[in-house]
């Protein structure tokens, strides 16, 4: 390699309780596009917060554009000429989208005023970039996960970055979406940019990718050439073991009867009503572009948003809910989509979020039995393999899959008849995501009702028994497993997309 | 991760060593800073390492510390209740009041005015907590319309006049310095702290607290009613109000409507000053009692050093924005060792 944009020399970070980063040594050419894959808690994230400014390596050396490279913020990351779009978005929702784009930098006129005419017509060159037409004074809030995406991407270019960083880009957006997204990376590689990428969707990097790099544990693996490497050859390389077969589908689990069944929900006057169930031990999947009213559906059906009318039955029984408490007592378990805003509080530790959904099985009188508490928490981290320094560190701490074990366990420790999984793997690495789906048969083969909403189709058809189909808040069909056929779902999901 | 599943990587703090610096860092912090200012007064000020000094510093701090306790629960919820003061006010007068009643017995008019007392803030306390949560309005805004209605009440209950002859045996009882070292006021300001930390620390109510103030969102999906927990908090910041005029009726022995004018701010900062964080969910009310004593500590030593009365406020002021600079420093530090 001549031309070196990025090396690490020897990059270790420790924090207490875990070794993130040990020994890092690696090398980024200019111009390349750089995949980098890693189970959770490999070290990913932390590498990239090394590069990002907002940790300093407790070891070694980062050298970039022929400098030693020590950011102490992630402005000072800018300056150098490194952007990173992170996995959670950093949008300001109330404001413009070109006021986002330039707020580092937004274009004067005398007295500090914000010159509007040059903000907008940077703003709309910007957008073209990355191929996204849209009006930018629109504020951001209106705008879909995918276009938020991009309006990242484009802030990322606002100041000619010569390194890109992105972190999971893939993770909320649809096939279309992510095809378009590639386009725009093989864009800006055209344009000299160096782009490394970090992604949990092995399929989708042989598309982008020129080299890899694994990390395990906070160490390089390896990296290689992508090309004559296999999803089986990395998946190797990242747990350091074979999977055979990354969605097992046991055919002995035989649904029974009804566990749920919801009829004509509507959740407000605009929204037509939609009617499905679920049975004991079937796990039904919900397949569905990201905002089709996959998650609004299921929310209403918890309890968690208010709903105009709909009659929701348990085993048969109709029952009310009006609150995601009534929900909980009649056996149903969310795990929503946001882990961290809505399903965990993340200050508190593993034992506390894990007993927080029935408290009262630890407690006599009100009185809590803290011993009793650590013996059920421990044993579910045991059960799900959660890995944590001890069940008392706080859930922020832990990795995206540890958190979504954390967030199943506290269900698992309600008890629970029916669960509803809204992007249970989002975010989360093979090896977590293989135990969860595991964990998913087995609680199906306890003939437990289960709602899995996802955004990965191969995920679903390797999961369900069948698969309803949401398309503009509408169920718009049903496949059963024997039909499984991606295209078929896909245009189910676009059909009142497409529509005059 | 099943047969090949290696072990945790190396832990170079363990969990036991892990739970000390926090503990050093969450609570020692503020109990050292606390010795650290006496001992500095003791060796500078002029008699305010007596005897007479500590059971003055004690007698003071008692009314700011029950105000103190309840807030807490408040803050710890995500909450703030600016009325205490003038529901101690409104208190009083209702206390007084009703203890002034000849045709009651000493005891039973006693007995009356406390439980009066604790019924009337816990009124004003639900009521705080209901509004700001039936119609999702700040709880700033609530309370402070409710400090100014409680101001009103209280000069309509009291006809806008003070209200004194309370029974000698109240009087003898908040003069009362049990063992020559405790007053009965300050006795009844750690009673009060010691319920408020074992609810907090051993009740499933208390654990609520603490959820509600990280997350109330995830607790409500959790299937509880995140409401009732905060509308409970206030009530307690009611209840606790009303009990602080008891002290105050013990300690000044007459009710007034113009009492505890900018009693909620000093509540405020011991709770701040203690550590519990005004964002939710992290705090401890032993802390608050800390952070009641540091008050106190500062506004006599300063007294006694001779700082004017002018410049006191000045200091106290930047004490509590340091303290609020350290807290979030400390959720800093906290989060590299969890």
């Amino acid at each position: 390699m001549d031309d070196v944009i990025l090396s690490l020399e020897g990059v270790g970070k420790v924090f207490p309780g875990v070794v993130a980063l040990s020994d890092v040594s690696l090398s980024i050419a200019r111009g390349e596009t750089h995949i980098v894959l890693g189970e959770n808690g490999a070290g990913k994230s932390t590498l990239i917060k090394l590069l990002a400014g907002i940790y300093e390596p407790d070891t070694g050396t980062i050298a970039f554009n022929g400098a030693a490279y020590q950011p102490k913020s992630p402005h000072d990351a800018q300056l150098s000429g490194i952007r990173i779009v992170h996995q959670e978005l950093n949008l300001l929702p109330y404001l413009s989208i070109a006021e986002n784009l330039m707020l580092e930098n937004l274009p004067r006129r005398a007295f500090g005023i914000v010159d509007r005419k040059a903000l907008n017509r940077r703003a709309v060159a910007l957008l073209k970039e990355v191929g996204l037409e849209i009006d930018p004074r629109t504020r951001v809030e209106a705008l879909g996960v995918a276009q938020m995406q991009l309006v990242e991407i484009a802030k990322a270019l606002s100041d000619d970055s010569k390194l890109l960083v992105l972190d999971e880009p893939t993770a909320t957006l649809t096939p279309p979406e992510i095809t378009r997204l590639f386009a725009i990376i093989k864009r800006l590689k055209s344009k000299g940019v160096t782009i490394i990428y970090i992604s949990h969707r092995l399929h989708e990097v042989f598309e982008i990718g020129e080299r890899v790099t694994v990390l395990r544990n906070g160490r390089v693996v390896a990296t290689r050439d992508l090309h004559g490497l296999t999803v089986p050859d990395l998946v190797r390389m990242m747990i350091g073991r074979d999977i055979a077969d990354e969605y097992s589908f046991d055919d002995a689990i035989v649904p029974g009867k009804v566990a749920l069944s919801v009829a004509n929900l509507k959740r407000d006057a605009s929204t037509p009503d939609i009617s499905f169930a679920v049975r004991h031990g079937e796990i039904l999947g919900v397949a569905g572009l990201v905002g089709s009213g996959r998650t609004e559906a299921m929310r209403a059906l918890f309890g968690a948003d208010p709903k105009l009318d709909g009659v929701v039955e348990i085993d048969g029984k109709p029952v009310a809910i009006a609150a995601p408490k009534d929900a909980v007592r009649h056996g149903l378990s969310l795990l929503t989509e946001d882990r961290k805003g809505q399903g965990l509080l993340l200050d508190m530790a593993v034992d506390k979020n894990i007993t927080i959904t029935d408290l009262g099985k630890i407690s006599r009188n009100g009185l809590l039995n803290r011993r009793a508490e650590a013996a059920a928490a421990n044993d579910l981290v045991g059960q799900l393999r959660v890995k944590a320094s001890s069940i008392e560190q706080a859930v922020r701490n832990l990795s995206g899959g540890n958190q979504q074990k954390v967030v199943l366990a506290k269900w698992l420790f309600r008890g629970t008849s029916t669960l509803i999984l809204d992007e249970p793997t989002r975010g989360v690495d093979i090896g977590a995501r293989r135990e969860i789906y595991q964990l998913l048969w087995m609680l199906a083969a306890q003939q437990k009702g289960i709602i899995m909403v996802s955004s990965d189709l191969p995920e679903l058809m390797g999961m369900c028994h069948r698969i309803i189909v949401f398309s503009r808040n509408r169920i718009v069909g049903e496949v059963p497993r024997a039909e499984f056929d991606q295209e078929r779902i896909l245009s189910l999901a676009y059909q009142e997309y497409v529509r005059p | 991760m099943t047969e090949t599943s290696e072990p945790l990587v190396s832990a170079p703090v363990s969990p036991g060593r892990a739970k000390f610096l926090r503990f050093l860092i969450r609570d020692a912090g503020v109990l050292l800073a606390l010795v650290l200012i006496t001992l500095f007064f003791s060796a500078t000020a002029p008699y305010f390492a007596t005897p007479d000094n500590a059971l003055k510093i004690f007698v003071q701090i008692a009314i700011n510390t029950v105000l103190a306790a309840g807030m807490t629960f408040v803050i710890l919820t995500g909450g703030i209740d600016l009325s205490v003061g003038s529901v101690l006010a409104l208190c009083t007068v209702v206390g007084a009041t009703v203890m002034i009643d000849e045709s009651l017995s000493p005891a039973v008019a006693i007995t009356l005015a406390l439980l009066a007392c604790m019924a009337t803030g816990a009124v004003c306390g639900f009521l705080n907590g209901w509004i700001s949560t039936r119609w999702k309005i700040p709880s700033f805004i609530v309370t402070l319309g409710m400090l100014n209605m409680a101001a009103g009440a209280a000069r309509v209950v009291s006809d806008n006049s003070t209200i004194t002859g309370l029974p000698q045996s109240f009087v003898d009882f908040g003069n009362l310095i049990i063992g020559g070292f405790l007053p009965s006021i300050f006795l009844v300001a750690v009673l009060v702290i010691a319920a408020g930390w074992f609810v907090l620390r051993f009740t499933v109510f208390g654990r609520m607290i603490f959820a509600v103030g990280t997350n109330d969102e995830a607790v409500r999906l959790s299937g509880h009613n995140p409401d009732f927990y905060k509308v409970a908090a206030f009530t307690i910041s009611g209840l606790t109000a009303g009990i602080a005029a008891m002290v105050y009726l013990l300690r000044l022995n007459i009710g007034s409507p113009i009492a505890g004018v900018g009693y909620e701010l000093n509540a405020i900062a011991a709770v701040i000053i203690g550590g519990t964080s005004l964002s939710g969910g992290k705090g401890s009310i032993i802390g608050t009692l800390v952070g009641a004593c540091i008050l106190q500590v500062l506004s006599t030593g300063l007294q006694l050093l001779g700082v004017g009365d002018n410049f006191k406020p000045i200091v106290i002021g930047l004490v509590i924005v340091l303290a609020v600079i350290l807290d979030a420093y400390r959720e800093r530090l906290l989060r590299k060792v969890r």
